[in-house]
C-alpha cells in the first residue's frame, strides 16, 4: 500500500455537521410551532428542511468525491460496513417499537376492553380484531390482503432480485446490465410508493379507514406510513446511486455506496414482508 | 496492558491542515476527537449547573411544608426537567465525552472510525438543550408530567410537551450516531496486537453500552412519536376509548428506561475498573469476569423493565417473573463490586482523589444497589413506589455511582489531557464535601420514603418536615461543593505541576504511553501491543 493510504482517513475541519445542526434547530421549533398551529412554525420548518436537504446533499457529494479519489482504504471501508449494519439495527428497532404496539393492542388491550369487568363501561364493544375501540362509533372496512398489498409484496420482493442483479453485474464490470437492474429497482420502488398512495386514498374515501380509527386506523396507518416513509427514502438513496453510476462511478472491488443502499433496500423489503404478514394478512 | 512499541517517535508529522479554522469554528467544524470530547464534557458540565439550579429550587420549596417559593405547576416542571436534562444533559454526554476523549487513545486509533459525523453527534446537543430549556418560557410552560413522560398527562400539556418531543427525538439521534460512531471504532480501529480481550474495562463497557444505546434510544423515539400523533393527529395509542392503553406507553417506555440506567452506568463501572488497579498497584482482578458480567448486565436488562410498572396492574406471574429477573442482575453486579474489592486486597494502595471517588462510588454504588433489590421485591415495591424511598434508590446510583465514577474519571485522565497536575487538596476537599453532603441530601429520604412521602409534590405533611429539612441543606452543600471543582478545573487547565507522561505510577494503559498533553493527533501510526 502506498502511503496515502495506508493511513486511516480522518477528514478535515468541515462545516456539514454544524450545517445539519442549525436545519435541526429550525426543524425543531418549526415542527413545535406547526402542530400548535403557529404559522411561524410552518416557516421554520420549511427553512430547516431546506437547510437540511441542502447539508444532505453536500455531505454526501463530499462523501462521493472522496470515495472517487481513493482515499477510502479497505479499513474505512470496513469501517463503513459496520455503520451501516448498526444503522439497520437501529431502524430495526425502531419498526420494533411500532410492531409492539400493534401486538398490544391486538393481543391485550382491545380484548380487555371487551372484557367481562368492561361491560358496565362499555356494553356494546365486541372486541375481537380489526377493531377500532369501544369509544368510537365511526364504522370502517379493513384493508384485505390480496388485491393491491399483494402486489405490492410483488414489487417489492422483484425489487429485491433486481438490485441483486445489478450489483452482480457491477461485481462483475458488466456496467450496461447493472444500469438496467438499478433503474428496474428504482422504477419498481417509485410503482410501490404510488401503489402505497393509492392505496391510502383509497382508504381514506371508500373504506372509511382512518388515521382515528382507533387501534386499527393507528396501527395500520403508523406502520405503512413509517415504512412507506423509508421505501422513499430508499428509492431517492437508489436514485442517487443511479446518477451516480451513470457518471462512472463505483469499481468492481470498491463499491461500499452501492452496497449501503441495497442493504437498506433490502432492509425494507423484510420489514414489508413483516407488515404483509401482521397488518394485512392476519386480520 | 503490556509494553508498546512505537514506530514513529515523537509524532513528528504534524497533519498540515490548510488554513484549519481557528476561534469558534475551529469548535463548530472541528473532527478531531479531542475537542469533541472536551465540547461534550463542558457542554455536560453546563447542563450539570442547569439541572442543578432546578434541583436546588425544588429542594428550597421543600425546605419546609406549604407552599412558599414557587407554583405547584411551575414545582412540577421542576422535577421533570430537571431529570430530563441530567439524564440527557449531564450524564450521558459526560459518558460520551469521556469515551471520545480516551477510547482513541486506549486502543491505539488516529481518532474515531467517522470522525465528521462525530461532530454531529455533538452539535445536535445544544439544539435539542434549546429546546427542552426553551418549553419553560411558552405558554403553558415545560412538561411537567415527569421525566418519564406519561400519557394521560402528558398526551394533555400544552406546547412545551411537544418541544420536549422533539428534544428527544434529536438527542437520540444524536446517541445513535456517537455510539454506532463508538462501535466502530472500537470493532474495526484497534492497533495490532489489541485483541478484544485485552481491552482496557473502559472500552469493553462503552462497546456495550454503545450497543444498548442503539438497540433501545429508537424504541423511545417511537414511544414519543405516538404520544405526538396522539396529541395532535389523532391516533389512539395511548387511549382505552380508541382502543389503546396508557399502560402501553409505560411497558414501551420502560422497554427502553431500564437499559437506559445501565446505559448510564456500565462507562461507570468501566472508569472504575481502570482507576482502582492505577492506585492499587495491582492489575485488575478477574479481568474476563468483569467483561462476561458487563455483557450479562447489558442482556439482563432488557427483561427487567416491568419493575418500574409492579403497581400498574399485572398479573401475578408477570409479577413473579420481572421480580426475580430484577434480582438476576444483582448477581452479575455482585461479581464486579467483589472483583474491585479483591483488587484493593494487599494492594498498595495510596488515595489520590480518583481513588477516593472511585472507592466512595464502590460503598454508595452498593448501597443503591440494596435499596434496587429492595425495590424489586413486589410486596414491597407496592409500599414504596412514587415515594422518596426510590428518589433515594437512584441518586445512589445515578449520584454517587455515575456521577462520582466521572469525578474520579475527571481527576484521573485531567493531568493527561492538560498536561498538568490538579490541586490535589483542592481535589480532596471536593470528594470529601461532595461524599458527606451526598449523605446528608440522600440518605434521610430512605426514611422519608418509608414513611410514605410521595415524590413529586410541592408539599407535604407536618411529620416529614424535619427530614426534609437536613436533605435541603444537603443539596446546598453539594451543589456549592461542585463549584469548587469547577475551580480545580479551571486552576488544572491554566496551570500547575507538569505531568509526566505516566501521570500515575501504576497507570499501563496506552494513553499513558503519550505525551501529557498528548499531541492534537495521536497514534496516526497504530503502535504494536504485545
Ligand atoms: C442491583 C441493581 C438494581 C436494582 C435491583 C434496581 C431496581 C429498581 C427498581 C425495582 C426500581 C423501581 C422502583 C419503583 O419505581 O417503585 C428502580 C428504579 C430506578 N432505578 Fe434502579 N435498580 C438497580 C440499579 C440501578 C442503576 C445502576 C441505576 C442507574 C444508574 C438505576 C436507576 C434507577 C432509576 C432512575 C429509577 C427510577 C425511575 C423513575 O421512576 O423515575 N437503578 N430500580
Ligand atoms: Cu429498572
Amino acid at each position: 500500500m502506498n502511503q496515502e493510504t495506508a493511513r486511516y482517513y480522518v477528514p478535515a475541519p468541515s462545516t456539514w455537521p454544524i450545517t445539519g445542526s442549525i436545519a435541526l434547530l429550525f426543524m425543531g421549533f418549526g415542527a413545535a410551532f406547526s402542530v400548535n398551529k403557529i404559522p411561524a412554525g410552518y416557516w421554520l420548518l420549511t427553512i430547516g428542511f431546506s437547510i437540511l436537504f441542502y447539508m444532505i446533499f453536500g455531505w454526501f457529494r463530499t462523501v462521493a468525491r472522496e470515495s472517487e479519489a481513493g482515499k477510502f482504504n479497505d479499513q474505512v471501508d470496513k469501517s463503513f460496513r459496520w455503520g451501516m449494519s448498526w444503522f439497520i439495527f437501529s431502524e430495526v428497532m425502531f419498526f420494533a417499537a411500532f410492531f409492539g404496539a400493534l401486538y398490544y393492542m391486538r393481543v391485550l388491550s382491545v380484548p380487555w376492553l371487551s372484557d367481562l369487568e368492561h361491560k358496565i363501561l362499555w356494553p356494546d364493544f365486541a372486541g375481537g380484531w380489526p377493531a377500532s375501540g369501544p369509544g368510537i362509533t365511526q364504522k370502517f372496512t379493513p384493508m384485505g390482503p390480496w388485491g393491491l398489498p399483494a402486489f405490492n409484496t410483488f414489487l417489492l420482493l422483484t425489487s429485491g432480485v433486481t438490485v441483486t442483479w445489478a450489483h452482480w453485474a457491477l461485481k462483475l464490470n458488466k456496467r450496461g446490465q447493472l444500469k438496467w437492474g438499478l433503474f428496474l429497482t428504482i422504477l419498481l420502488g417509485f410503482l410501490f410508493i404510488g401503489c402505497q398512495a393509492y392505496e391510502y386514498m383509497h382508504a381514506y374515501s371508500e373504506l372509511d379507514l382512518k388515521l382515528t380509527s382507533g387501534a386499527y386506523g393507528a396501527t395500520f396507518y403508523m406502520l405503512t406510513g413509517f415504512h412507506g416513509f423509508h421505501v422513499t427514502l430508499g428509492a431517492i438513496m437508489l436514485t442517487v446511486i443511479y446518477c451516480r453510476v451513470l457518471s462512472g462511478h463505483f469499481k468492481p472491488e470498491h463499491h461500499f455506496g452501492f452496497e449501503g443502499v441495497s442493504w437498506y433496500w433490502h432492509f425494507v423489503d423484510v420489514v414489508w414482508l413483516g407488515l404483509f404478514i401482521f397488518v394485512y394478512w392476519l386480520v | 496492558m503490556a509494553a508498546v512499541h512505537h514506530p514513529d517517535h515523537g509524532h513528528g508529522h504534524e497533519h498540515e491542515h490548510h488554513g484549519a479554522p481557528s476561534g469558534i469554528m475551529r469548535w463548530m467544524t472541528t473532527t478531531n476527537h479531542k475537542d469533541i470530547g472536551t465540547l461534550y464534557l463542558w457542554f455536560s458540565f453546563m447542563m450539570f449547573l442547569t439541572g442543578g439550579v432546578m434541583a436546588l429550587t425544588i429542594r428550597a420549596e421543600l425546605f419546609q411544608p406549604g407552599l412558599q417559593l414557587v407554583e405547584p405547576e411551575f414545582f412540577n416542571q421542576l422535577t421533570t426537567l430537571h431529570g430530563l436534562v441530567m439524564v440527557f444533559g449531564a450524564i450521558m454526554p459526560a459518558f460520551v465525552g469521556f469515551a471520545n476523549w480516551q477510547i482513541p487513545m486506549m486502543i491505539g486509533a488516529p481518532d474515531m472510525a467517522f470522525a465528521r459525523m462525530n461532530n454531529w453527534s455533538f452539535w445536535l446537543l445544544p439544539p435539542a438543550a434549546l429546546l427542552l430549556i426553551g418549553s419553560f418560557f411558552v405558554p403553558g410552560g415545560a412538561a411537567a408530567g415527569g421525566w418519564t413522560l406519561y400519557p394521560p398527562l402528558s398526551t394533555q400539556m400544552g406546547m412545551g410537551m411537544d418541544m420536549t418531543i422533539f428534544a428527544v427525538h434529536i438527542m437520540g439521534a444524536s446517541s445513535i450516531m456517537g455510539s454506532i460512531n463508538i462501535v466502530t471504532t472500537v470493532l474495526n480501529m484497534r492497533a495490532p496486537g489489541m485483541t478484544m480481550m485485552k481491552m482496557p474495562l473502559f472500552v469493553w463497557t462503552w462497546l456495550i453500552t454503545a450497543y444498548l444505546l442503539i438497540a433501545v434510544m429508537p424504541v423511545l423515539a417511537g414511544a414519543v412519536t405516538m404520544l405526538l400523533t396522539d396529541r395532535h393527529f389523532g391516533t389512539n395509542f395511548f387511549n382505552a376509548a380508541g382502543g389503546g392503553d396508557p399502560v402501553m406507553f409505560q411497558h414501551i417506555f420502560w422497554f427502553f428506561g431500564h437499559p437506559e440506567v445501565y446505559i448510564m452506568i456500565l462507562p461507570a463501572f468501566g472508569i472504575v475498573s481502570q482507576i482502582i488497579p492505577v492506585f492499587a498497584r495491582k492489575p485488575l482482578f478477574g479481568y474476563s469476569s468483569m467483561v462476561y458480567a458487563t455483557s450479562s448486565i447489558a442482556i439482563l436488562s432488557f427483561v427487567v423493565w416491568a419493575h418500574h410498572m409492579f403497581t400498574v396492574g399485572m398479573p401475578v406471574s408477570a409479577q413473579l417473573f420481572f421480580m426475580y429477573a430484577t434480582m438476576l442482575i444483582a448477581v452479575p453486579t455482585g461479581v464486579k463490586v467483589f472483583n474491585w474489592t479483591a483488587t484493593m486486597w494487599q494492594g498498595s494502595m495510596t488515595f489520590e482523589a480518583p481513588m477516593l471517588f472511585a472507592i466512595g462510588f464502590i460503598f454508595l454504588f452498593t448501597l443503591g444497589g440494596f435499596s434496587g433489590i429492595v425495590l424489586a421485591i413486589v410486596p414491597v415495591d407496592i409500599q414504596l413506589q412514587e415515594t422518596y424511598y426510590v428518589i433515594a434508590h437512584f441518586h445512589y446510583v445515578l449520584v454517587s455511582g455515575s456521577l462520582f465514577a466521572l469525578f474520579g474519571g475527571t481527576y484521573y485522565w485531567l493531568p493527561k489531557w492538560t498536561g498538568h497536575m490538579y490541586d490535589e487538596t483542592l481535589a480532596k476537599t471536593h470528594f470529601w464535601l461532595s461524599m458527606i453532603f451526598f449523605n446528608v441530601t440522600f440518605f434521610v429520604q430512605h426514611f422519608l420514603g418509608l414513611a410514605g412521602m410521595p415524590r413529586r409534590t410541592p408539599d407535604y405533611a407536618l411529620q416529614f418536615a424535619d427530614f426534609n429539612q437536613i436533605s435541603s441543606i444537603g443539596a446546598f452543600g453539594f451543589g456549592l461543593s461542585q463549584l469548587l471543582f469547577l475551580y480545580v478545573i479551571l486552576k488544572c487547565i491554566r496551570g500547575g505541576e507538569k505531568a509526566t507522561n505516566q501521570v500515575w505510577e501504576g497507570a499501563d494503559t496506552l494513553e499513558f504511553t503519550l505525551p501529557s498533553p498528548p499531541p492534537y493527533h495521536s497514534f496516526e501510526t497504530p503502535p504494536i501491543v504485545k
